[in-house]
């Protein structure tokens, strides 16, 4: 059963500097919303805000209606179970291989056996399209490209319900970019989740998102379908979209 | 000016007093996951043979070295008291009381504390704090308190064996070097050594790797700024763990020995 995400009001300030301004925002279940906006708009503080790795200010978040804030250790433990997420940079654990990587919350829920989890990491990295024998290497031995595979087999071993995505193809040319953004697509299909994704890459948000929201300036400007981006009406997302120096967040920089 | 002075010192006493909770809360935080499971075995025993075994060198070159001098410098010093006997005494409850536990916690925080700011830093910037949290494992208990228990089980064992490269240290000088009859000197050592001695030096030994892996933990769990702040994590780690070390060695040393 996939969930549903719903943030109100969501305000969050970092020493006296506001980052978040009252997002509202609703993601239906097995639906994908990818949300834009530039560096420092704060939208990797709002995905660790939906995570619970940091605690808004004010506002609510509901994950399939109850709220985060008043779930108990054991209650968010339940939830985190039920979520995967790609981090920017893979943040793949050093001091393990990649198969122990891959089944890391498998293991730790004790759903598989350490033996069982090399068939396990195996068989998910072919649904990557990686081969068994990477299991064996570090993350230290694979390239940025094949770290973010390996990352987006970890988020997806343990079949999660809600997906999130921060910056899936930051540092990847384009080529892999689509076809890491192609594996996603896969992935949330398959499983039928809800997924969350960031990014200011206008091509992965088209590839990867049904419905796309801009935040700007803490707050979300726009919201509808990820297919009519760049020609939205909305000078903000258009401007954005078309990356052109000229227009109202520009207007907004020099002041 | 006065009112300038003023505040600015109660801003430094309350972000002392901010950081000394801190420190507590997160203490008791990884004490707590040492008695709820599930345990993290695996990195227990990780974190165990890095601290016991792979500083094993470095703490027996340490320990040998300091008997050794230990043992020529008291012979030479005692002899203008015509008190040479007294070397074996000195070198045994010199090493086993104070130099063999302060010493190897000193060098351990150099080594293990450093190491266990600097990879846990470089998790903290590299997003793999986080990453735990969502893969249904709680940081605390998997990357602090196995560290924690380890560091203070194993560090005993170390200065056990640093006592007895120390005291070895001390014999060789003393026979090969100053003129000692072997048996002589080790009935000596043997003589002037009581239980609580040993004990003592354990004890502060254990408090020292608790205090090593804390101070390591706390400063790499917190770091922030990339490659510069776990660069200052590794090093706040070490100096406070240093600094630690020898205070709390006159705290323990009072608790054991005052009259």
């Amino acid at each position: 059963m996939t969930l549903t995400v719903t943030l109100e009001g969501v305000c969050k300030s970092f020493a006296g500097k506001t980052v978040l301004e009252g997002v509202d925002i609703a993601v239906p279940a097995s639906s994908s919303l990818v949300v834009l906006g530039g560096s420092g708009s704060g939208k990797s503080v709002m995905l660790k805000c939906i995570l619970g790795l940091i605690t808004p200010d004010a506002g609510r978040i509901l994950i399939d209606g109850r709220d985060v804030a008043a779930m108990s250790r054991r209650e968010r433990a339940a939830l985190m179970d039920r979520i995967g997420m790609l981090f920017q940079n893979g943040a793949l654990f050093d001091s393990l291989p990649v198969w122990e990587n891959v089944c890391f919350k498998l293991l730790a829920q004790k759903r598989i056996t350490r033996r069982g989890a090399r068939d396990k990491a195996a068989e998910v990295l072919a649904q990557v399209g990686l081969a068994a024998s990477v299991g064996d290497l570090s993350p230290a031995e694979l390239s940025g490209g094949m770290q973010k595979w390996v990352a987006l087999a970890r988020a997806v071993a343990a079949a999660p319900d809600l997906l999130f995505f921060d910056e899936p193809t930051t540092g990847l040319d384009p080529i892999m970019g689509a076809v890491i953004d192609g594996l996603i697509v896969d992935c949330v299909q398959r499983l039928g989740a809800t997924a969350i994704s960031i990014t200011h890459d206008m091509a992965s948000a088209r590839r990867i998102g049904q419905r796309a929201a801009m935040i700007y300036k803490g707050r979300i400007v726009w919201d509808g379908p990820a297919a009519s981006l760049g020609q939205t009406g909305n000078a903000m997302v258009d401007q954005f979209a078309r990356g052109e120096r000229e227009g109202p967040i520009s207007m907004e920089l020099r002041r | 000016m006065l009112l300038g002075f003023l505040a600015g010192l109660g801003r430094a006493v309350l972000r002392a007093c901010q950081e000394v909770g801190g420190l507590a809360l997160f203490a008791l935080e990884a004490l707590s996951h040492l008695v709820r499971p599930p345990f993290h075995g695996r990195q227990f025993l990780r974190h165990f043979i890095e601290v016991a075994y792979f500083s094993l060198p470095v703490v027996a070159l340490t320990a040998l070295f300091t008997g050794m001098v230990l043992a020529l410098q008291s012979y030479t010093g005692f002899a203008r008291f015509n008190a040479q006997s007294a070397v074996a005494s000195v070198v045994a409850l010199s090493v086993t009381r104070e130099l063999g536990p302060v010493l190897a916690g000193l060098m351990v925080a150099g080594r293990i504390g450093a190491a266990m700011a600097a990879e846990l830093g470089t998790m903290r910037v590299t997003d793999q704090i986080d990453a735990l949290t969502t893969l249904s494992t709680d940081p605390m208990k998997y990357l602090v308190a196995p560290r924690l228990l380890a560091a203070t089980l194993a560090l005993p064992l170390l200065v056990l064996v640093a006592d007895i490269i120390g005291v070895m240290g001390g014999y060789l000088v003393g026979t090969a070097k100053l003129g000692f009859v072997s048996a002589a000197f080790l009935d000596s050592t043997w003589d002037v050594l009581e239980t609580m001695d040993v004990v003592s030096g354990l004890v502060k030994a254990a408090v020292f790797g608790f205090v090593i892996a804390l101070m390591g933990c706390w400063c790499g769990y917190r770091s922030r700024g990339g490659a510069q702040g776990v660069g200052m994590a590794t090093t706040s780690a070490v100096v406070l763990a240093s600094i630690l070390i020898l205070a709390l060695d006159y705290v323990v040393t009072e608790a054991f020995f005052a009259q």
